[in-house]
């Protein structure tokens, strides 16, 4: 069985991801989209914030190109770049070069991993100009109204070197993740993976037990993301301790000790 | 081939040594008739640990030596150093006569240790109880060693016995722990401290009624236990079996009679509280109870009390100042803007409770709070505050709502709670509040296990102007090392000839062409990329402030950091300053004057401008100390840099050679650590020392103190291009 190959831009997504939405921010990004003002998603990992984008690009009928950031990442990476090809030297369009023309959702995740040289690429497409100059070609794009761009980022790990600079994060709207509240997460584990509601409380309540033990000995406790994994796990047959110890323990921390602990606590749930 | 036996001249002749027998008077004679009979290798290892207790107290060798055999029989070579090292860990706390006990009690000896082989000691299992713990929803508690062997809490802190044995397997002996854990915190978890103290305390017969109310609790507390943690109840199940053997005929007889059931089915419902605790006392006729199990612990409410009372009054005041500073921000954000009239909040200023679920308060996440209709964002140290008083009251009560007024509390009040570290010296030490260090006895080939108590200390910062003299004093060197320092900085170099890059390397595209037309491949090495290089070193400069630096020395310290300071700052590289002095291994004083995460500012300036000499240079609690900070940071170069002024020395034995060895152990445990060391000093006989502690390359000695600011930035360039 063979995969099919798709250009970014003809990427939509046919079926509907399940999102529950957590406050209102679907209607704000629907207005914002309408607005053509770009969003900021702010959340821990794993608390659906890229789930939240694919529903959105669903929603509103949009293919979605996502960029991973990291700090190599160079503002040719996402405008374009001079190639070689059969001789001839030809342009290549970017991811960002190409949600501009097509008019798709541009997600930068992990905005802030990414140079500051490289992010202030994206100033002119998210400010009242919606445009995207390329230099190495002399043209300037205009973002078409279906444009939208979102990024993305972590507060938690914001450390002195890596944070998002005033004159970034002013032009976005943000909108803050978290992870839902314990029914909802029970409900979101049980529809995400056939799970049957006792087994996803549980999973939910040593979660909570890991947040509890962030900055005392865990930098981040399991996240939503992870848990689905455990669950996913159990339905195939491994014990939920087991389940929780690969999926969860060892994912979030290398500490003998700490790992220990977490699996006293998994063990006293299940 | 096995090597032979020492003779009896040859273990005399060591013996007599070890024993410094011309002082001693000790007859080695009665020890090498014993060791004489022995293997080679068994020879070798009692005249090693001979030797190395010998270091400590001749005496206690000698009594060693007599019992060695003996104690070989019983146990294996590392217990039986493990038993010789308590001797002299003994001797060092408590003197030579509790040492000696220890040495001729082998017998109790064995059977502890037999104990610690399939016990759980608690020293062991706090890293896995400590977070499992605090996993455990509600107050962050903490765990401790209890004075007399019970288990118990006071609601802030859950004592422990220092060892669990009851058990055969180790596995079962950490479960009794863990269990004993969470039935403690289901104590204070579901209210069973909400009890009136008074009444039951002074009651006519208060022991019986605590007796009652253990076992109700018990039975409350189980189900609790079982509907939130399903797995640990089942595994209380089997350790209630296994440690049923350890009971009388009597004791096992006592299940719950039968005409109980009515009350457990009261107290296992749902909504059970203390409050039906209390009404069951009245239903129970029994004089005898089933006894407690394994892990239930026992009660201390005059503890609890105290402590209590003191945590809830404490709350109560931070709680509703919290509250006022919400008020205050509130009122703030939604007045004029133009009015910038401070708002005025009293105890009339008064805060609603929302809950998401509408039957009852559950925990601080599923509450909100509401002034004047609008929801409050709720700070993570107030979530924590309500947390505790949902844990004390079962829900915030009515009276904790109203914002505080101006002036109504006097924070000193808690805060004088606070030990102040300046006044631990004042009467008999202590150790609360200070970390621990080991020390290593080269003799002894040992470390003194939390032989070092070290405290953080503030410096005052002295705003005068001796930044300003500096840096004029020295400006031209200033300058110049900017220049330098600047051309250090992370530089952007174009990498050529790369598969992939963000520009086409016209040159070699050129060359490409060429090679096709002459009928060679055309490479893929045709684009260019800009490699950016970035520092990523942290440093943190140890800065000696004994009562030696006195002078000169002190005054050429502070300017070299200064002048430092000013040139780190360009590189962007991460940096902390410590002063280090103290006296004795009971006050090993840090002085904190720039930490990683504070920016160098007019503060640590003049904290600069305060370093003063104190009194000696222990140094190895301090190195040991700087590689926990730095484990706690991510870099890719960590450097420790030492500017001393002289050998390791401190007011009791920390000199010579001892000071030496520890020192150099220390700085060996930081290399383990991938933390660079290197040591600036002005005394002119390091190079007898250095080479020693810190290795051949890693030091400098200044020969001028006048040349310390110069050098001091020269080195470290140095050290990081």
């Amino acid at each position: 069985m063979q995969s099919k190959a798709l250009k970014p831009e003809e990427y939509f997504i046919e079926d509907e991801p399940y999102y529950q939405s957590i406050g209102d921010e679907i209607a704000i990004f629907e207005a914002a989209y309408k607005q053509s003002l770009p969003v900021l998603l702010k959340g821990p990992t794993g608390c659906g914030k890229t789930r939240f984008m694919e529903h959105m690009a669903w929603r509103l009928k949009r293919p979605l190109i996502t960029v991973s950031c990291h700090d190599d990442l160079t503002a040719s990476d996402l405008v374009g770049r001079f190639l070689i090809s059969g001789g001839e030297t030809v342009w290549v369009d970017g991811p960002l070069a190409r949600s501009v023309r097509n008019g798709a959702i541009c997600y930068l995740d992990e905005i802030v991993e990414a140079r500051k040289d490289t992010t202030v690429v994206i100033h002119p497409l998210a400010d009242d100009r919606r445009v995207l100059p390329m230099e190495k070609v002399g043209e300037i794009i205009e973002a078409t109204p279906e444009f939208c761009l979102a990024i993305s980022y972590n507060p938690g790990y914001q450390s002195v070197m890596k944070d998002l600079k005033q004159s970034t994060r002013q032009r976005f709207v943000a909108l803050e993740f978290d992870y839902p509240d314990a029914a909802l997460e029970s409900e979101i584990i049980v529809k995400e993976t056939g799970i049957d509601a006792a087994t996803a409380n549980l999973l939910v309540k040593f979660a909570h037990m890991t947040r509890d033990l962030k900055g005392s000995g865990l930098d981040e406790g399991a996240s939503t993301r992870l848990l689905v994994h455990a669950a996913k796990l159990i339905h195939e047959g491994i014990s939920p301790v087991v389940a929780c110890k690969t999926a969860i323990s060892q994912a979030i921390t290398d500490d003998a000790d700490m790992m220990v602990a977490m699996h006293e606590l998994s063990s006293s749930l299940f | 081939m096995p090597r032979p036996a020492l003779t009896y001249e040859e273990i005399i002749e060591q013996l007599d040594v070890y024993f410094d027998v011309e002082f001693t008077f000790i007859k080695s004679e009665d020890a090498a008739e014993l060791i004489v009979q022995q293997t080679r290798s068994i020879q070798d290892f009692i005249l090693d640990l001979s030797r190395r207790i010998a270091a400590t107290n001749e005496e206690l060798s000698f009594q060693f030596t007599l019992n060695a055999i003996r104690a070989l029989e019983a146990m294996d070579q590392h217990m039986v150093e493990a038993w010789a090292m308590t001797a002299t860990d003994n001797y060092d706390r408590k003197g030579l006569t509790p040492a000696m006990s220890v040495i001729r009690d082998l017998d109790n000896y064995v059977h502890t240790a037999h104990i610690n082989a399939c016990g759980a000691v608690l020293e062991e299992e706090i890293s896995v109880l400590l977070p499992f713990v605090q996993g455990l929803s509600g107050r962050k508690l903490k765990i401790a060693e209890a004075d007399d062997n019970m288990a118990y809490t006071d609601t802030e802190t859950i004592y422990l016995p220092a060892i669990t044995a009851l058990l055969e397997e180790s596995k079962d002996n950490f479960l009794i722990y863990k269990a004993t854990v969470a039935f403690l915190w289901a104590q204070i978890q579901f209210g069973t401290f909400r009890l009136p103290f008074a009444e039951i305390l002074d009651c006519d017969d208060p022991d019986s009624q605590l007796n009652k109310i253990t076992t109700l609790e018990a039975i409350r507390l189980e189900a609790c236990i079982k509907r939130e943690l399903p797995g640990l109840y089942r595994d209380m199940q089997v350790l209630k079996k296994k440690t049923d053997g350890h009971k009388t005929s009597e004791q096992r007889e006592q299940a719950y009679p039968d005409g109980w059931q009515r009350i457990i089915n009261q107290l296992s419902a749902d909504n059970a509280s203390i409050e039906d605790t209390l009404k069951c006392i009245a239903l129970i006729d029994e004089i005898t109870y089933p006894a407690p199990c394994c892990y239930q612990g026992t009660f201390k409410l005059d503890q609890v009390a105290v402590v209590m009372s003191r945590r809830i009054e404490k709350e109560k005041a931070y709680f509703r100042i919290a509250l006022s500073e919400l008020a205050k921000e509130s009122m703030k954000k939604n007045s004029d803007e133009q009015d910038d009239k401070e708002p005025v909040i009293d105890a009339s200023t008064t805060f609603d409770i929302k809950t998401r679920d509408e039957q009852q308060q559950i925990n601080s996440g599923t509450i909100e709070l509401e002034l004047e209709g609008e929801l409050m964002p709720i700070p993570d140290h107030v979530r924590e505050l309500m947390t505790s008083i949902i844990v004390d009251f079962g829900e915030i009560p009515p009276e904790h709502l109203h914002a505080a007024g101006p002036g109504e509390y006097d924070m000193k009040k808690y805060e004088d709670e606070m030990l102040n570290p300046n006044d631990v010296w004042q009467g008999t030490y202590h150790v609360e509040g200070a970390e621990l260090y080991n020390e290593w006895n080269f003799k002894r080939q040992h470390y003194h296990k939390n032989w070092c108590v070290l405290r953080e200390l503030e410096i005052e910062p002295e705003y005068d102007d001796f930044v300003d003299k500096t840096l004029e004093k020295h400006k031209g060197l200033l300058k110049s090392l900017r220049h330098t320092f600047e051309i250090l900085r992370g530089e952007d170099k174009l990498l050529k000839k790369q598969v992939h890059g963000d520009d086409i390397d016209i040159d070699a595209l050129v060359e490409a062409y060429g090679d096709v037309k002459s009928g060679m491949e055309m490479t893929d090495r045709l684009f260019t990329k800009m490699h950016k290089e970035e520092r990523n070193v942290a440093v943190i400069f140890m800065v000696d402030m004994s009562g030696s630096t006195k002078g000169w020395i002190n005054e050429a310290e502070r300017e070299s950091l200064i002048l430092l300071c000013e040139v780190i700052q360009i590189l962007g590289d991460r940096f902390a300053i410590y002063g280090f002095s103290g006296m004795t291994r009971t006050r090993c004083e840090l002085f904190k004057i720039k930490a990683f995460d504070e920016e160098y500012d007019d503060e640590i300036k003049g904290r600069i401008s305060n370093i003063q000499p104190k009194d000696y240079t222990r140094m190895g609690v301090f190195i040991r100390h700087m590689t926990r900070l730095f484990n706690e940071i991510d870099a890719s170069t960590k450097l420790l840099i030492t500017i001393s002024d002289g050998k390791p020395d401190d007011y009791d034995t920390y000199r010579g050679e001892y000071g030496v060895e520890d020192t150099r152990q220390a700085l060996y445990e930081a290399h383990r650590d991938g933390i660079h060391p290197y040591c600036i000093t002005i005394d002119e006989e390091a190079r007898e020392y250095l080479p020693h502690m810190y290795g051949a390359a890693n030091y400098s000695v200044i020969d001028d103190v006048a040349q310390l600011p110069r050098k001091v930035s020269d080195i470290y360039r140095r050290l990081t291009t």
